[in-house]
């Protein structure tokens, strides 16, 4: 009768409260008198409240063990959270989401323009002088020393200033690379809106170009903006933005992509089916998403004159030019679909049936599905987000919205289960010891050492983030050599990194081995080791 | 001299496993057992070489028909193919592996590759490497699961240049890296005794991060004593700026003093010549014959119990497309080096380029499943029984009667 009652105050309570409470009640009940005295029953009731209202406070107050267990679970799925929609936990963070609300935390990663960026990125971002001109600048600056290389062009040079001017080309173009790391190194480490930069890690994987390509190098920073601003976008946006972007036809040569009957001198002779083959296989459909070698020729020729106009002035405002002359007029057949000989629409027609392709659908929900969840991602999350896709129009924001709600996301079976690419390894360190200034030089070889530099995948399928393609000996050596530099302030202007702000940074979630080793080994080398743990290795 | 017998008897006493940490290669490959140990390199060109120009059928019209600026002229003329037998030549910027051809310990196999007909590298390449052609659902490679079936003897018995693990030696088999580049062996924290002996009180478990590092620090204490005692010896091309022929030189050199070391890996990328392939080719292919030619030099007396398979995921168009390049094909060469290699062939099943003759019309045609060739070297070569290679390459029949081992 008592324990009834006074659960029915407590309905509000989670189960797993009740569960805690629950024995406390029976202790009561075994307490009170047996129900055949009726007379003492209110005074019993009385002493029950008491007893049960000292519980509580008791428990409000930490005493009981209860409290810990309840905030462990919510501290590990606000980590989990953090450390899936990000690239790594910072000083403080952990406190501040579990004290905002997970879905708030969430939803304002999902709307990045709702959070004001970081000042001191920004100011950071300004001084690289190469993202503030446009792509036809850097390239017109760049051919300047062309020009002047030229034989025959104006006076003849001498050696030395033939030499001091490849130099000066050379330097310019590397400049050009290293500003464009540099500003995604910093975008990675301070920017507030880190699911945005999480998915530019995403997207620019998934649609891959590499630094060291002809003149990529002047459309790189503009390429990723341009993923940037559709990375929580809509699909079909962000497949036009690469499919009409310099870096892209580049990249993958349909700049060189020509009708075979067009008359233009040069290389220029006939269709090139890379970009057409990637496009299908790696941008939307997927290996098996059911095309042949008949498509990838038709939509090699649906993509005759998708060209660059380096210069400038001819294109749009990105470069992009459709030479009308290289391109081919004859009627196609793409995947079933009849397409008249038109010009550049066709090349727009093709790329509506990509993108709301059920295959495009499953295959751009399995890979999210594995950046996010697991590296074997389940089927039945795929599934869903797979509907939700198509549903939304391929609208990013709403299928990201699906799989961080899923239960398999939060499925703890899948807490602290990716293994961090180097790229994620190193940043999340950088985050973790509050980095904020890091020596840029030292990190590029970092990166060189682990095998993943910023833009330096040369093939078009982009850098994995599985397990299966980073865990391996000679990595795990390079890591925590990596880890012991950092902790020593290799990156930091020889400034060591504080062990014991770390471990707070962290939640101090570290497993009894970790703990262990950390306990036996001298204290200076407790960065080191905390860097180097399981627990940074993967997110 | 008294050196040279000190560290023998320290071998001996030491056992047959076990070699004392920093003897000389000329010791090791004194001590009986362990230096006539059979071993395989496997070098992948990533990206799909076109087979049709390196070994080049000059005596066959459609391929100058095929390829108005892209072929290679005829032996003698100006830039010319170096003539193998009247039929076949070799790419000019391949010269430095032409004595190979000539001391018949090179051999070329024509009209070989994957049975799918996938034109995707990823896949083609995935399928190579897992030896399961069609299969995708393979976890490991072909490389790692022949390691499971050797002798065992690690950790360096299986090593690959790089710092990621290609799917062929993915499995359940640990496996050495060698980092790529000059820098394999210059020192690095873990290399500290106070900071590895931290760490392995963390990664000291049987989880999958552990084992990883217990074969690094194996591995790695064996690679920097072999190499370090070499690294400015004769063999060694000092000053040489490409990647390829450094990390030949030291993949040679762990062979020839570590004599654990049985099976090496290597790859060597940008073959997709999707436009300007001449260009490509004379950049690249004089590096890649330079290490090849300086892995057989550095193998010394080695390299007759050595096999060395070169293969890419399939080739290239028969015709040259718009870019003076070609696009994806089909059947592609194999090339084989090694002391017991019966060189100085192609070997093949060579159908001509008209256009019938081709898979769809328009590539090589696969007449010989790179299994074929591969099961070849596991058999005779590494005295892999035929329950073995059903393990190693599941789901596969010997098909052809390939016999180029001695």
């Amino acid at each position: 009768m008592n324990k009834k009652t006074n659960c029915s105050v407590y309905t509000s309570w989670s189960e797993r409260q009740l569960s805690l409470v629950l024995p406390i009640l029976d202790y009561l009940d075994y307490l009170s008198v047996p129900p055949s005295l009726e007379v003492d029953s209110m005074k019993k009731s009385l002493q029950n409240w008491c007893i049960l209202l000292v519980s509580i406070a008791l428990l409000w107050l930490g005493i009981l063990p209860y409290p810990q267990a309840m905030g462990a679970e919510n501290q590990d799925k606000v980590l989990h959270y953090i450390s899936r929609l990000s690239f790594g936990v910072t000083p403080g963070q952990i406190q501040q989401v579990q004290a905002s609300g997970i879905e708030n935390y969430l939803q304002a990663q999902l709307n990045p323009e709702s959070i004001p960026e970081s000042p001191v990125l920004e100011r950071r971002l300004g001084q690289l002088d190469t993202l503030k001109m446009g792509p036809p600048d850097l390239f017109k600056s760049f051919q300047k020393y062309n020009i002047q290389l030229q034989p025959n062009k104006g006076r003849n040079l001498s050696i030395a200033e033939k030499k001091e001017l490849q130099q000066k080309r050379n330097q310019f173009r590397q400049k050009a690379i290293k500003q464009a790391q540099k500003a995604h190194l910093l975008r990675g480490v301070l920017s507030e809106r880190q699911l945005q930069e999480v998915m530019v890690d995403f997207w620019f994987n998934h649609f891959n170009v590499v630094f060291s390509k002809k003149v990529i190098p002047f459309w790189l920073a503009d390429y990723e903006n341009d993923i940037r601003t559709h990375a929580l976008g809509n699909f079909r946006d962000l497949l036009a933005t690469t499919a009409h972007h310099p870096a892209m036809l580049i990249y993958l040569d349909n700049d060189l992509n020509v009708a075979p009957n067009d008359k233009a001198k040069g290389n220029l002779k006939g269709i090139n089916e890379n970009y057409a083959r990637e496009l299908m296989e790696l941008h939307t459909l997927g290996v098996d998403g059911g095309y042949t070698q008949q498509d990838v020729i038709a939509l090699a020729r649906i993509l005759t004159g998708w060209g660059v106009d380096r210069k400038g002035g001819l294109g749009d405002e990105n470069s992009f030019k459709f030479y009308e002359r290289r391109h081919d007029y004859s009627d196609k057949v793409f995947l079933g679909h009849t397409i008249p000989g038109t010009g550049i629409e066709e090349g727009e027609k093709a790329l509506d049936i990509l993108a709301s392709h059920p295959a495009t659908a499953r295959f751009i929900s399995y890979k999210l599905a594995q950046y996010f969840v697991a590296d074997q991602p389940p089927t039945s999350l795929v599934d869903r987000l797979g509907d939700k896709f198509l549903d939304s129009n391929g609208n990013i924001k709403v299928v990201l919205d699906t799989l961080f709600h899923s239960p398999e996301f939060n499925d703890p079976q899948y807490y602290h289960n990716k293994f961090k690419t180097p790229y994620q390894y190193l940043v999340s360190i950088l985050r973790a010891s509050n980095i904020n200034n890091p020596n840029f030089q030292r990190l590029r070889g970092m990166f060189a050492q682990l095998s993943m530099p910023i833009y330096g995948c040369a093939t078009p399928d982009g850098y994995k983030n599985t397990q299966d393609a980073w865990l391996n000996p000679e990595g795990m050596l390079r890591r925590v050599s990596l880890a012991n530099a950092i902790a020593n302030g290799a990156v930091s202007n020889k400034q060591p990194v504080n062990a014991q702000q770390l471990q707070k940074t962290l939640g101090n979630k570290f497993s009894p081995t970790t703990k262990n080793a950390i306990a036996q080994s001298p204290p200076r080398l407790r960065s080191t080791l905390i860097l180097g743990s399981p627990e940074m290795m993967n997110r | 001299m008294k050196r040279r017998k000190l560290l023998q008897t320290l071998a001996l006493a030491s056992g047959s496993m076990l070699l004392p940490v920093g003897c000389n290669s000329w010791v090791a490959k004194e001590v009986k057992g362990l230096s006539n140990r059979k071993r395989l390199i496997t070098i992948f060109l990533r990206g799909a070489i076109d087979g049709l120009n390196v070994v080049v059928p000059h005596q066959e019209s459609d391929y100058y028909e095929a390829r108005p600026t892209i072929a290679i002229p005829y032996p003698g003329e100006k830039a010319g193919a170096i003539d193998l037998d009247g039929f076949f030549g070799l790419h000019p910027a391949l010269a430095d592996i032409l004595p190979l051809w000539k001391q018949k310990t090179l051999a070329f196999i024509y009209n070989s590759g994957s049975p799918d007909g996938t034109r995707s590298h990823f896949d083609a390449q995935d399928y190579m490497e897992s030896g399961t052609p069609g299969i995708k659902s393979t976890s490991d490679g072909w490389m790692n699961r022949l390691l499971a079936r050797l002798p065992q003897d690690r950790p360096t018995q299986a090593v690959n240049v790089g710092n990621t693990t290609p799917k062929i030696l993915q499995g359940k088999m640990p496996i050495a890296n060698l980092s790529p580049g000059a820098n394999s062996t210059r020192p690095i924290s873990i290399d500290r005794p106070r900071i590895s002996s931290a760490f392995e009180l963390m990664y000291g478990g049987q989880d999958s991060l552990s084992k990883a590092y217990q074969e690094g620090i194996k591995a790695r204490s064996i690679i920097l004593e072999e190499l370090k005692q070499e690294m400015m010896s004769a063999n060694r091309n000092a000053g040489t700026v490409n990647q390829f022929v450094d990390d030949a030189a030291e993949v040679a050199q762990l062979i020839v003093s570590d004599a654990r070391t049985q099976l090496a890996f290597m790859e060597v990328g940008g073959w997709d010549t999707h436009i300007a392939q001449k260009q490509v080719f004379n950049r690249s292919l004089p590096n890649l014959g330079k290490g090849l030619a300086t892995l057989v030099q550095g193998l010394g007396s080695v390299y007759s119990d050595t096999v060395i398979v070169v293969i890419s995921e399939f080739g290239r168009t028969v015709k040259e497309n718009g870019n003076n390049g070609t696009d994806h094909g089909h059947g592609n060469v194999m090339w084989l080096l090694g002391g017991g290699v019966r060189g100085g062939k192609v070997y093949h099943q060579w159908s001509g380029l008209t256009e019938s003759e081709l898979y769809e019309g328009r590539d090589l045609p696969v007449n010989i499943d790179f299994r074929d060739a591969i099961a070849h070297v596991l058999q005779e070569h590494l005295s892999i029984s035929n329950q073995d290679l059903g393990y190693i390459f599941p789901q596969y029949q010997l098909a052809s009667n390939l016999n180029f081992l001695r």
